[in-house]
């Protein structure tokens, strides 16, 4: 049985369901971070100090201008879908996964370095909720360099046989990647400057 | 969401700007933070400059300037349950609702504090 309206858009939404499944799935993301922003303004707003200058600002400025260009090359690897060039959708493609690996990596040296000094979850309240944010933030990275994986591999095949389902699949993979920098905006000066 | 080819393609110039538009505020946001400024301004001032660059990745990255009424719905809905959660922890300073806290005073001639408290 085919799944209805993946490519076709509903007559009462106007959406593809793909489409409006992944903002509802989005909206369920904002209220999970939302959570712990939320958890994040007690913990600061009940501290009698909050330290400053834990943490290092440069590696987390380079960690910004990764996602931001990320971002640029996944909205990209859709554009040039949508204009027929599939060797540059694959180009922006694979860009954006090595992006977010070196993103992984950078966190990695800088968890390693913290945790080196002891400096683990369990030493104060702020790098509790630092490794907890940023944690569920990597995350959210790797969940989606698996789905760029598949698209880049065994997925790519539907390009193919289906064009325009595929298009629609990475149109939503941007969505989401899209938000996960998103996120990362906001954490940036959350847990880095201020 | 533009599905014509060519509207795409006018469009691609614009994600590159607005890809250099956050690096520039990024940048914006660490000088600011090298003025050392008192940290209620400094909160507020990063603060607007992250809404700015989230604005502009929802509005020109994920397609918000022309989305359909059905996934602004949903993210309305979703706003308003943002901002109630992240009011939330505000109950708990101000969580005087239906309940009085006297303070005990000293026990009276014959009374211990244990049956007080009871």
């Amino acid at each position: 049985m085919n799944i209805p309206y993946t490519v076709e858009t509903r007559p009462d939404t106007g959406l593809a369901n793909g489409k409006l499944g992944i903002w509802l799935f989005l909206a369920s993301e904002v209220m999970l971070f939302g959570a712990l922003f939320s958890t994040y303004i007690i913990l600061r707003t009940g501290a009698v100090e909050w330290p400053h200058g834990e943490l290092s600002v440069l590696l987390g400025a380079i960690n910004t201008v990764i996602l931001i260009s990320s971002s640029v090359t996944m909205v990209m690897a859709w554009a040039s879908l949508k204009m027929n060039e599939w060797s540059k959708h694959r180009l922006y493609l694979i860009l954006t996964f090595v992006l977010a690996g070196i993103f992984l990596v950078n966190k990695y040296f800088e968890y390693s370095e913290h945790l080196a000094l002891g400096e683990g979850p369990w030493a104060s309240t702020f790098l509790a909720i630092y490794f907890t944010l940023t944690g569920l933030h990597g995350l959210h990275i790797v969940g989606g360099m698996v789905v760029m994986a598949y698209f880049i591999g065994p997925g790519a095949k539907m390009a193919k046989t289906s064009p325009d389902q595929f298009t629609n699949r990475i149109e939503y993979t941007g969505l989401y990647w899209h938000f996960v920098d998103l996120v990362w905006i906001f954490l940036f000066p959350l847990l880095y400057l201020l | 969401m533009h599905s014509d080819p060519a509207e795409v393609k006018k469009t691609v110039r614009k994600y590159f700007m607005i890809g250099a538009a956050l690096l520039v505020f990024t940048g914006i946001t660490v000088v600011a933070n090298l003025i050392h400024l008192a940290v209620p301004l400094a909160i507020t001032v990063a603060l607007i400059i992250a809404t700015i660059k989230g604005s502009m990745v929802a509005a020109v990255f994920m397609h918000l300037n022309h989305e359909k009424k059905w996934i602004y719905g949903s993210l309305i809905l979703t706003v308003v349950f943002f901002v109630v959660l992240l009011f939330v922890p505000l109950l708990t300073i101000s969580d005087t609702f239906g309940t009085h806290i006297n303070a005990p005073g000293p026990p009276t001639h014959g009374e211990s504090g244990a049956e007080r408290r009871d």
